[in-house]
C-alpha cells in the first residue's frame, strides 16, 4: 500500500491548510456576528434596484407570461 | 422602471456567463437523461441498439454519467456560484473574460466527451473516463473558475464571506486536486494513456477520488446552491446560520477519507477499509445537521410548501439528501455492503442521491434563477413546474424502490447455498430475476426524462417572453 505514502501526508497537508484558513476566518472576523448574516442575503434595504433579486416592493416588473 | 435610481451604482453584474451556464444545464440535462433512458432500456432489452458498438452499454453508460454528473451538474454549479458569489459579494466577476473562457472550454470538454466516449477512447476510470487531452483542457478551465472564483471574493464590498461561498469554494478546491491526482497517467499516444499507479494502489487513488466527487462536486457544490436559494425562494433566513457554519467545517474536515469504503472484501488491507467506513459513518452527523438546518428554514412559513413548487423541489431535495446519506453510511458497514456490493442497491443509492438531492436541487435553483437572469419574476408557467415536480417525484419512487428491492433480492440469491455448500441459483437467474425490476425502472427513468423536458419548454418559453437586462450593482447601505 505505498500509495498511502502519498495519499496520507497530502490529507495531512491539506487538513493543515484547512484549518489554517479557519484560523483565518475566525481571527479575522467573519464569524464574530452570526446572527444577523443569515438575514444579510434576504435585506432589501441593501440592495433596492437589483431585479435579479425580486423587485422590493413586488410590483417593478410582472411577468409577460404569468400563469 | 428599474433603472430609476442607478446614479450611485454604474458598474453592473456579469451575468451573460450566468445564463449561458444556466440555460447549457438545461440542454445538458435533456441530453444525459436521454442517454440514461436508452442505457435502462439497454439493460432490459439487450439487442436494443442492434450491436453497433458505438451504442453499446460499455460506451454509452460512461457517457450518461458524465453528461448528468459533469455537464449537466456542472453547468448548474457554474451558473449558480457565479450568481451567488455576484450578488453575496456585491460586486462583477472578477475577470469576466475569463468567465467567458471557462463556459466556452467547459463546454468543449463535453462535446469532446460526447464524441470520444462512444468511440471506446476512455481511461476506464470511473467518472474519471475522459483521456489525457481533455484531462489537460479540464485542468486549464478549472484553474481559471478557480481565479474567477476566488477573485469574485476577494475583491468583495460586502465584508462577511456568505456560507454558500465557502461551500463553492471548497468543491473548488477539492475537485482541482482530485482531478489532477487521479489522471495522473503516462501518454502512450494522442488518445491512450496508463495510470500512474498500478493495481490496489490504483484502485485505492481512483476511490479516494471518486468517492469525494461525490462528497465535493455533489454535495458541497450543491450545498452551496441549498444555503443560498432555500433562504431566497422561501424569503426566510436559514434555521441557523451558526449551524451551517459548523456544517461546513465539520463536513470538510471528515469526507476526505471515506473513498474506501467503494474497495470492501477486496485486496485493500482490512484496516483500510474499516477506516472508510468509520469515517462513512462520522459523515452521517454533519450531513443530518445541514440537511435539518435547511428543512427547519421553513418553519414557521410551512405553508409555503403548499403553494410554490419551487419551494417543494428544494425541500423535497434536502429530503432525499438525508435518505441517501443515511443510507451510504449504512451500506459502508462491512456487513451490510456484503449484501449490497455488486448489485442494483448501489445503483439506486446513487439515483436517490443523483435524481433526487442533486438534480432537485438543481430544478429548484434554475427555476429561481432562469427567470430574474431574463428580466422575469417568474416561470413563463408555474403549473408546469407543479407538473415537473410530481412526474419526477412519482419516477424517483418507481427507480429507487425498484432498485432496493432487485438490489437485495440479487444479494440474497447470489449468497444462498445448498446445504452441499454449492450455490442454490445461476448468475442469469437472478438477471431473469431482476426483469421485472429493470422494467419497473425504465418508467420511473421515462418519467423523470419527461419532467426534465417539460422544463425545457417552461424555460424555453420564460426566455422567449424575457429580455437579458443588465443588472445595475446596489450601492450599499453600510459599505
Amino acid at each position: 500500500m505505498e500509495i498511502l505514502y502519498l495519499l496520507i501526508p497530502m490529507s495531512a497537508v491539506l487538513v493543515l491548510c484547512i484549518l489554517g484558513v479557519f484560523a483565518w476566518a475566525l481571527h479575522g472576523g467573519q464569524f464574530d456576528d452570526l446572527e444577523q448574516q443569515g438575514e444579510q442575503i434576504l435585506d432589501r434595504a441593501a440592495t433596492p434596484f437589483d431585479p435579479h433579486q425580486g423587485p422590493p416592493e413586488g410590483d417593478a416588473e410582472e411577468s409577460v407570461g404569468r400563469r | 422602471m428599474v433603472a430609476s435610481a442607478q446614479v450611485a451604482a454604474p458598474v453592473n453584474y456579469t451575468d451573460e456567463t450566468v445564463r449561458g451556464f444556466a440555460l447549457a444545464a438545461v440542454l445538458w440535462g435533456v441530453v444525459g437523461m436521454l442517454v440514461g433512458v436508452v442505457i435502462a432500456a439497454q439493460l432490459a432489452f439487450p439487442d436494443l441498439t442492434y450491436g453497433i458498438p458505438w451504442l453499446s452499454y460499455g460506451r454509452l453508460r460512461p457517457l450518461h454519467t458524465n453528461a448528468v454528473i459533469f455537464a449537466f451538474g456542472g453547468c448548474a454549479l457554474f451558473a449558480t456560484s457565479y450568481h451567488v458569489a455576484q450578488r453575496t459579494c456585491q460586486v462583477p466577476l472578477f475577470l469576466p473574460w475569463l468567465a467567458k473562457f471557462t463556459f466556452w472550454g467547459w463546454n468543449l470538454v463535453i462535446v469532446l466527451a460526447a464524441i470520444t466516449l462512444p468511440l471506446g477512447i476512455t481511461q476506464g476510470k470511473e467518472y474519471a473516463e475522459l483521456e489525457w487531452p481533455i484531462d489537460l483542457l479540464i485542468a486549464v478551465v478549472w484553474v481559471s473558475y478557480a481565479i474567477v472564483f476566488f477573485g469574485t471574493i476577494g475583491t468583495r464590498r460586502v465584508r462577511h464571506i456568505y456560507v454558500a461561498n465557502w461551500f463553492f469554494g471548497a468543491f473548488i478546491i477539492a475537485v482541482a486536486l482530485l482531478h489532477i491526482v487521479n489522471s495522473a497517467v503516462m501518454p502512450v499516444s494522442f488518445w491512450k494513456s496508463y495510470s500512474a499507479y498500478a493495481g490496489v494502489q490504483d484502485a485505492m487513488v481512483q476511490w479516494w477520488y471518486g468517492h469525494n466527487a461525490v462528497g465535493f462536486f455533489l454535495t458541497a457544490g450543491f450545498l452551496g446552491m441549498m444555503y443560498y436559494y432555500i433562504p431566497k425562494q422561501a424569503e426566510r433566513p436559514v434555521y441557523s446560520y451558526r449551524l451551517s457554519i459548523v456544517h461546513f467545517w465539520a463536513l470538510i474536515f471528515t469526507y476526505m477519507w471515506a473513498g474506501p469504503h467503494h474497495l470492501h472484501y477486496t485486496a485493500l488491507p482490512d484496516w483500510a477499509q474499516s477506516i472508510g467506513m468509520i469515517f462513512s459513518l462520522v459523515l452521517l452527523a454533519p450531513s443530518w445537521g445541514g440537511m435539518i438546518n435547511g428543512v427547519m428554514t421553513l418553519s414557521g412559513a410551512w405553508h409555503k410548501l403548499r403553494d410554490d413548487p419551487i419551494l417543494k423541489f428544494l425541500i423535497v431535495s434536502l429530503s432525499f439528501y438525508g435518505m441517501s446519506t443515511f443510507e451510504g453510511p449504512m451500506m459502508s458497514i462491512k456487513t451490510v455492503n456484503a449484501l449490497s456490493h455488486y448489485t442494483d442497491w448501489t445503483i439506486g443509492h446513487v439515483h436517490s442521491g443523483a435524481l433526487g438531492w442533486v438534480g432537485f436541487m438543481t430544478m429548484g435553483s434554475l427555476y429561481y434563477l432562469i427567470p430574474r437572469m431574463f428580466g422575469q419574476i417568474r416561470m413563463y408557467s408555474t403549473r408546469a413546474i407543479e407538473l415537473h415536480f410530481w412526474i419526477a417525484t412519482l419516477g424517483i419512487v418507481l427507480y429507487i424502490a425498484a432498485m432496493w428491492i432487485a438490489g437485495v433480492m440479487q444479494g440474497l440469491m447470489w449468497r444462498a447455498l445448498n446445504p452441499d455448500g454449492t450455490l442454490v441459483y445461476t448468475f442469469v437467474e437472478g438477471v431473469k430475476a431482476t426483469w421485472p425490476f429493470y422494467m419497473v425502472r425504465l418508467v420511473g427513468g421515462l418519467m423523470y426524462l419527461a419532467g426534465m423536458g417539460v422544463m425545457a419548454w417552461n424555460v424555453v418559453m420564460t426566455v422567449r417572453s424575457g429580455r437579458a437586462l443588465p443588472s445595475p450593482i446596489p450601492r450599499l447601505a453600510h459599505a
